[in-house]
């Protein structure tokens, strides 16, 4: 690592903007209030201005329902939009697990990509070749963290 | 004497920016974020090395040749800044840009002059750096911050100021030029409704002193800050001016080196303006710079940039008003602005509008443009910004009609 070296690519827009992305954008799943939720957790990204509103409801250790509010870029609202899917009838521990490994294939791991059980995550993989958007990918999941942290009391 | 403008020839001034030759994602680049920072000359560059190359000591400290010409070009780039702003070479402070100059005045003239339950008023337009130091201010001296609202086009609204000046307003903390609306404010309008209710004005020049010709004489304001970075000039310094007398009866910002007359272990005396403002020592190299990057704009001459800017604008807002699905924000009428383009598109988020700009080598900026407030005013949650300027071309405003014909192909805007 050199200070002057600095990477000079940039991939192709549509490895970036996938249709099923775009139909998530379009229309979120989950998106809406959830009165009854037991945790509520509003991230910002301050350097963008892209707010998510997260609630949750849980079941002892499960999560019994999930929606979300905010506004944002696709990227960071398709991927709220997908991670909701996802967490229904999920453990605590399964879903740090998901936001584990949604965050490494952010970081370019290719295996973490090729893992079935992210559903339509797995869409969001190109994002992480366009590092200034990866922040936008992980905001939905900063703030699952922050929720299951908090009702963990 | 009658001046006469002539018109600015691009592309011969285009080769002088060495970094503007260049392809970004298999595409010519088009710089459009120059309101964030702007490019630099050829001759700034080389003043910059000259200075690293040949000439650099501390300055006022040795007693060699080396630092007699450092400090010689250190106290030359003042005289050209204070030339440039038509001030007193001891009333030019070298900061670190805008944000230092807020706060140097905040931190310093502040303290001394504002107390509790007076007030300090600024706009729902301002950028975060001339909003937050005076907030820190006024929560430490229990002051009131109060605010005027701008009307649909961006301007700020005087009537409001008027009602709110008042015996307990010390201070109006406005811009000159808009970062994220373009608007041009008439300052020296301001600067006598100001000083009428006894209360003074501090103008953010960072985008005014790239823009417009800067004469702190004929504004009549009493603190003008500039950042060298948006006027070609380097990273990392800028300009406080103020009036001498205000400077004088200021209290000392930073302690340190250089600032000082005399030092005793339990006190010190401070040196005379502008040096008692300037602990440690400064980044004399880009000051050389800055003071290069003035004589640059003084050599093209602010009615020639002016005109070519007005080219841009009145072409740029054609076009942008024929996108389907654009909201364009700021002044509509052509001469009340720069050509700093603020929009939103329909269906498609600033963020994404970016990224499908930067893969066709366009280069803008998306998000709150440090002025939050503006944007809840607006109500939305951030804005794209195309910020166009000297070294810009209308055919760029092409490319960026087409770039956003993409954005809009690929979010069926």
């Amino acid at each position: 690592m050199n200070v002057s070296e600095v990477n000079r690519e940039t991939p192709p827009l549509n490895s970036l903007f996938q249709q099923l992305i775009l139909e998530h954008y379009k229309t979120p799943r989950n998106r809406g209030a959830l009165a009854d939720a037991d945790v509520r957790i509003e991230m910002r990204n301050p350097s963008c201005g892209d707010e998510v509103l997260l609630q949750l409801r849980f079941d002892g250790d499960q999560v019994a329902d999930v929606a979300f509010e905010g506004v944002g870029c696709s990227i960071s609202q398709a991927s709220i939009s997908m991670m909701t899917q996802l967490l229904r009838g999920k453990s605590k521990r399964e879903a740090l697990d998901i936001a584990e490994r949604f965050t490494r294939m952010m970081h370019g791991d290719a295996e973490a990509a090729r893992d079935k059980s992210l559903g339509d995550l797995r869409a969001l993989a190109g994002v992480s070749k366009f590092p200034v958007r990866v922040k936008c990918a992980l905001l939905g999941f900063n703030a699952l963290e922050e929720a299951i942290r908090q009702h963990q009391g | 004497m009658a001046t006469r403008t002539v018109p600015l020839d691009i592309p011969t001034l285009r080769q002088q920016f060495p970094l503007l030759q260049q392809q970004v994602n298999g595409h010519p680049l088009v710089y459009l974020d120059s309101a964030a920072t702007s490019q630099k000359p050829q001759r700034v560059i080389d003043a910059v090395n000259s200075f690293y190359r040949h000439d650099n000591a501390n300055v006022h400290r040795g007693l060699y040749e080396l630092s007699r010409r450092s400090t010689e070009r250190f106290e030359n780039a003042r005289v050209v800044m204070a030339r440039f702003l038509n001030a007193d070479p001891r009333e030019v402070i070298w900061v670190r840009g805008t944000t230092e100059g807020v706060n140097l005045v905040a931190g310093t003239w502040g303290i001394e002059n504002i107390g509790r339950d007076d007030e300090i008023i600024v706009s729902v337009l301002e950028h975060h750096s001339n909003l937050v130091p005076w907030q820190i201010l006024a929560q430490r001296v229990g002051a009131r911050i109060r605010h005027i609202d701008i009307d649909d086009e961006g301007r700020y609204r005087l009537d409001q100021l008027a009602d709110l000046l008042n015996p307990r307003t010390k201070l109006v903390a406005l811009q000159h030029v808009s970062n994220a609306l373009g608007t041009i404010h008439p300052i020296a309008e301001i600067a006598e409704i100001v000083h009428r209710a006894g209360a003074l004005l501090f103008v953010d020049g960072a985008q005014g002193a790239a823009h417009v010709n800067v004469d702190v004489r004929a504004l009549g304001c009493d603190f003008y800050a500039l950042s060298g970075h948006k006027m070609c000039g380097p990273m990392g310094i800028g300009v406080l001016w103020g009036r001498l007398d205000l400077l004088e009866a200021m209290p000392p910002y930073h302690g340190g080196g250089e600032m000082i007359d005399r030092v005793e272990i339990e006190f010190s005396t401070w040196a005379k303006v502008p040096h008692k403002f300037e602990a440690g020592t400064p980044d004399a190299a880009a000051a050389v710079g800055l003071a290069a990057a003035a004589e640059f704009l003084e050599e093209i001459g602010f009615d020639a940039l002016q005109a070519h800017e007005q080219e841009i604008v009145q072409y740029g807002l054609e076009k942008l008003r024929e996108v389907p699905g654009l909201t364009l924000y700021g002044p509509s009428s052509p001469n009340e602005r720069v050509a700093v383009f603020s929009f939103t598109l329909d269906r498609v988020h600033p963020h994404d509008v970016a990224t499908v700009l930067d893969a066709e080598g366009i280069a803008v900026r998306a998000g709150h443009h440090c002025a939050q407030p503006l944007m809840r005013r607006l109500g939305v949650p951030a804005t794209t910004r195309a910020s166009f300027y000297l070294y810009n071309t209308p055919d760029e405003i092409d490319r960026l009609i087409d770039g956003l014909a993409s954005a809009r192909a690929i979010f069926g805007g």
